[in-house]
């Protein structure tokens, strides 16, 4: 942690990651209004005032209300998926690079076919099939995104396997589990949390753009997407009900994709 | 030396500033290099040798910086020099040659194109006068087949001819200096012996000045008319040559001289004296000589109060000593070998037995590829190993040492043959399912210090693991035996707690021979121990080896391309050369004649620190073949030197057993190898 300081684009990230988790956790407190609370006065002018500082949205909904409180699904669903993709594509893709054969040849075979899939069809199939729940969306980001952590752990697996503290770590009888996950993947580490920072910010897009297409978390509970797709008709007349999601969705993105080109500075520099 | 030197460093003074603030790493440094002299810088890792190189050209990057005194080349001041007088200087004036060749090359270009840059560059020269020059260049590094060469790419090429082309570039624009940063530091030792011949020739042609940095004694010697021994940034003794090796003055360079094995070095006889400690980083500067806790002779007062002064010895000239007490040191007398009588120790049981193993490696086809010839990397090898003796295995690269020991530890299986291990049949038994018994028995020590400890856990965490892995031991008696073999391998035991990032490459192979000790093997194969280490350290790394190998009555396989390490440790000594055992035998048998062509070649190319036993080299011409297509003969047949005939390609030598042991494959028989061999070295 000592290690972030010393970069400012890492510092900058965490603290913009940072402000949104106190935002979100403190939503119930900070939020002027319910989130789904309508305000027929303010409906007959709808821009930012001092009643509602982002302004309402077309059903007179408070836009800083709901950007509150629709911070805390995305801060939860998005790191989740993240940390189901890593541990299932880390778990393929070290069997894969350290197994070889057969194995090897199924997984990246299997990962090649998810990832050549075009992914918005995925999503929709699956979610409109299954429903659209937190769980399910969580589900379907893992499996998607499993293949390419898949890749990169299979990748440094092919080269970390070569090492002479796996030689000597077979020398002395472990088994292929123990080789993989405490000789192996601890020296894994550092490229993957960088990945994990910036796929945190891209699962943030997708999340914004299952909402937009209407497969994303149900309403009338706010969700960013679903925020922008209720109201991008208006732009022309209206654009702060769209622009402020949009903007919300903006910065959480930099914030995570700045933590991670800092991890990765602050990685090639020691 | 009448003349003005070519290059001069006056009392300069270099600091890398980073994180830490201003680091010092050079506190201020003179000498002079006059037209045509070769001037060697030696010492340890993280001296300076290479900073002091790269200052000479200003190319020390974004973060160091001349910070005090003047570096003068050709009568001008390097640091007043603006980028574009720089670039002109850089390339055509001084050239500079480095360790790695493929660093030095671009891949993607021919090396016809990059020989043809410079002289096009830098005197304006057209397409077809630079390659005639180009062409006149190769012929000059002795490249053979000029026109095909020039067509060729870097990677078409093999380590020794990419670093002969590196120096043609370096010399193809005549410049004035030449610093040649450990240019043969990656090489084989024969393709090493030919380059240094090669610069030493060249220079001479060409009356070049060169800067020649190298932590090899040995190289120095062969190719340099002075040296310059570094010590933390300071150069701590100059003087020529042969003041120098003749007369050491400095402690640090006596130490340098004594902890080197050498070819006439024996276990028994002069044991390796190594220098205590590690050069101390250059943020934690000592007052006084930066050497004085590592010397033996230092003087608390006069050695560690103020600067010392660099004084020239009375009787010497051109010999300066930064030394307080260089005056009253004894002379320093050449640790050699009594020679003669060597108590043999009586043969123990057989603990390893290798009987006619091969290994080969099919080549994975691609997808649309078709399939190849295999490799042939063991060829039929046959060598036995008693309990307490130490086998050395020694050859250049590619030649299947490596392969042999991974055999051997079971990280790779036979394809035909037999070894047994202590009794046991092992030839076609990975590791993975060896019983717990037999993994105990044999046990390995690796090369590369930065990678033989996993970076994510402690050295104790590394020990332990295998003791209670091999040991079943668990809770306070494995952290007992923790501590135990970190004292057997000299460690105190609070270096159980870091990880290897927190230890010297020294400290990281300790451990790693600590944990290979953890099973109490019979067998320990060590791949290249020591060869990434620094001299001081290599000492006393095998100084521990043979201590162990000694208490325990192991056997150790000591795998090795230093022939020099391989004379003072073994017993016995095999010579591989393409997957074949050529000479086989007692340690002080192979290391006088007769000996193998190929040992004989070996032998010849070591670089000795001594400037009295430099003998004539025998150049190994010819191409290696490719381990696919090994010819049907001899494997050295291409390059021998006393090739007798057609009777090398096309018949396998005969396997020519000598008195005690000793095997030679050679169509010569011995006693005609010994004449011949005892007549060259009269000459």
């Amino acid at each position: 942690m000592t290690a972030i300081r010393h970069s400012t684009t890492a510092t900058v990230g965490v603290a913009i990651v940072l402000a949104w988790v106190v935002l979100a956790g403190l939503a119930p407190l900070l939020a002027p209004y319910a989130p789904n609370a309508t305000d027929l006065a303010a409906l007959a002018n709808t821009t930012p005032s001092r009643a509602h500082w982002l302004g309402t949205d077309h059903l007179g909904r408070d836009i800083l209300s709901r950007i509150l409180w629709g911070a805390r699904p995305v801060l939860v669903i998005a790191p989740l998926a993240v940390l189901g993709a890593t541990a299932l594509g880390s778990l393929l893709g070290l069997a894969a690079g350290y197994k070889r054969g057969w194995l090897d040849l199924a997984v990246t075979r299997a990962c090649d076919i998810v990832l050549s899939f075009p992914v918005i069809i995925l999503y929709m199939i699956i979610l409109t099939h299954f429903g659209s729940s937190a769980w399910n969306i969580i589900g379907v980001l893992t499996l998607t995104k499993a293949p390419i952590i898949a890749r990169i752990v299979r990748g440094l697996t092919l080269e970390l396997r070569e090492r002479e503290y796996v030689a000597a770590a077979k020398m002395r009888g472990e088994s292929s589990l123990y080789i993989m996950l405490v000789e192996i993947l601890p020296n894994a580490r550092g490229p993957l949390i960088v990945d994990m920072c910036l796929r945190t910010g891209y699962n943030i897009i997708i999340i914004g753009v299952l909402g937009f297409l209407g497969i994303g978390l149900p309403p009338p509970d706010p969700d960013w997407g679903g925020m922008v797709k209720d109201t991008y008709g208006m732009m022309s007349v209206w654009p702060h009900m769209a622009l402020f999601p949009c903007a919300a969705i903006s910065s959480l993105v930099i914030g995570f994709n700045l933590l991670a080109v800092g991890l990765r500075e602050i990685g090639l520099r020691d | 030396m009448t003349d003005t030197p070519i290059l001069a460093l006056e009392n300069a003074r270099i600091s890398y500033f980073g994180r830490a603030g201003e680091v010092n790493v050079i506190p201020g440094l003179s000498f002079a290099l006059a037209p045509g002299e070769a001037l060697g810088l030696v010492g340890e890792s993280g001296c300076g040798k290479s900073t002091v190189a790269l200052s000479i050209v200003r190319y020390l990057g974004r973060a160091g910086r001349i910070v005090g005194g003047r570096i003068v080349f050709e009568g001008r001041d390097i640091a007043a020099m603006t980028e574009s007088e720089l670039r002109a200087m850089r390339g055509r004036r001084v050239a500079m040659v480095y360790q790695d060749p493929m660093a030095s090359l671009n891949p993607v270009m021919t090396v016809g194109r990059q020989l043809m840059e410079v002289p096009m560059l830098h005197e304006g020269l057209d397409e077809r006068a630079a390659r005639a020059r180009a062409l006149e260049m190769l012929a000059e590094v002795r490249l053979q087949d000029g026109e095909s060469v020039l067509g060729r790419y870097p990677h078409q090429l093999s380590g020794g001819q990419q670093q002969r082309i590196v120096i043609a570039m370096a010399l193809i624009a005549e410049p004035a200096l030449l610093i040649m940063d450990e240019p043969t530091t990656g090489l084989d030792v024969t393709v090493e012996a030919a380059v240094l011949d090669l610069v030493r020739e060249l220079r001479q042609r060409h009356d070049t000045s060169v800067l020649f940095i190298s932590h090899n004694l040995g190289t120095v010697v062969r190719v340099c008319d002075r040296i310059g021994v570094m010590y933390a940034g300071e150069l701590v003794e100059e003087g020529s040559i042969r003041q120098v090796f003749k007369n050491p003055r400095h402690p640090y360079t006596r130490g340098l001289l004594d902890c080197l094995p050498s070819l006439g070095r024996d276990k028994r006889q002069a044991p390796l004296v190594p220098i205590p400690g590690q050069v101390a980083p250059a943020l934690a500067r000592p007052v006084g000589c930066g050497f004085a806790s590592r010397c033996a002779h230092v003087e608390p007062g006069p050695c560690t109060s103020h600067a010392i002064p660099v004084l020239p010895l009375a009787d010497e000239a051109g010999h300066q000593v930064q030394c307080v007490r260089a005056a009253e040191l004894l002379r320093w007398e050449r640790k050699r070998s009594a020679g003669g009588a060597v108590t043999e120790r009586p043969s123990g049981e057989i603990t390893l037995k290798i009987d006619g193993l091969e290994k080969l490696y099919r080549q994975r086809r691609g997808l649309f590829g078709s399939g190849r010839a295999p490799v042939r990397a063991l060829n039929g090898i046959d060598l036995v190993a008693t309990r307490g003796e130490t086998l050395a295995i020694v050859g250049e690269s590619g030649c299947g040492k490596s392969t042999l020991a991974k055999v051997l530890a079971g990280l790779e299986t036979a394809s035909a043959g037999h070894v047994q291990l202590e009794g046991t049949e092992v030839a076609s038994a990975r590791v993975e399912s060896r019983p717990l018994a037999l993994k105990r028995t044999i046990q390995m020590v690796f090369q590369n210090p930065d990678s033989t400890l996993n970076p994510s856990h402690s050295a104790g965490y590394a020990i332990g693991r295998a003791l209670r892995r091999l040991r079943r031991l668990s809770g306070s008696d494995e952290a007992s035996e923790v501590t135990r073999l970190l004292d057997v391998v000299k460690l105190p035991p609070e270096l159980a707690g870091r990880k290897p990032d927190r230890l010297s490459g020294g400290q990281k192979q300790r451990v790693a021979i600590a944990r290979a000790l953890a099973g109490n093997p019979d067998v320990i194969v060590a791949d290249e121990p020591v060869s990434a280490l620094d001299v001081s350290v290599q000492a006393s790394i095998i100084n521990l080896l043979n201590e162990i190998q000694a208490e325990r009555d192991a056997t150790l396989i000591f795998i090795s391309h230093d022939l020099s390490v391989v004379r003072y440790l073994a017993d016995h000594v095999a010579v591989m050369y393409l997957g074949a055992v050529v000479e086989f035998g007692r340690a002080t048998d192979v290391f006088a004649p007769p000996f193998h062509p190929y040992t004989e070649a070996l032998l010849s190319a070591v670089p000795v620190p001594d400037p009295d036993a430099q003998g004539a080299r025998i150049v190994l011409e010819g191409p290696l073949p490719s381990a696919t297509e090994l010819p049907t003969g001899c494997p050295f047949t291409t390059r021998c030197p006393r090739r007798v005939g057609a009777i090398c390609d096309e018949t396998p030598p005969p396997e020519q057993a000598l008195p005690g042991g000793h095997r030679i494959a050679c169509h010569i028989s011995g006693e005609e190898l010994a004449r011949l061999q005892n007549a060259r070295a009269r000459e």
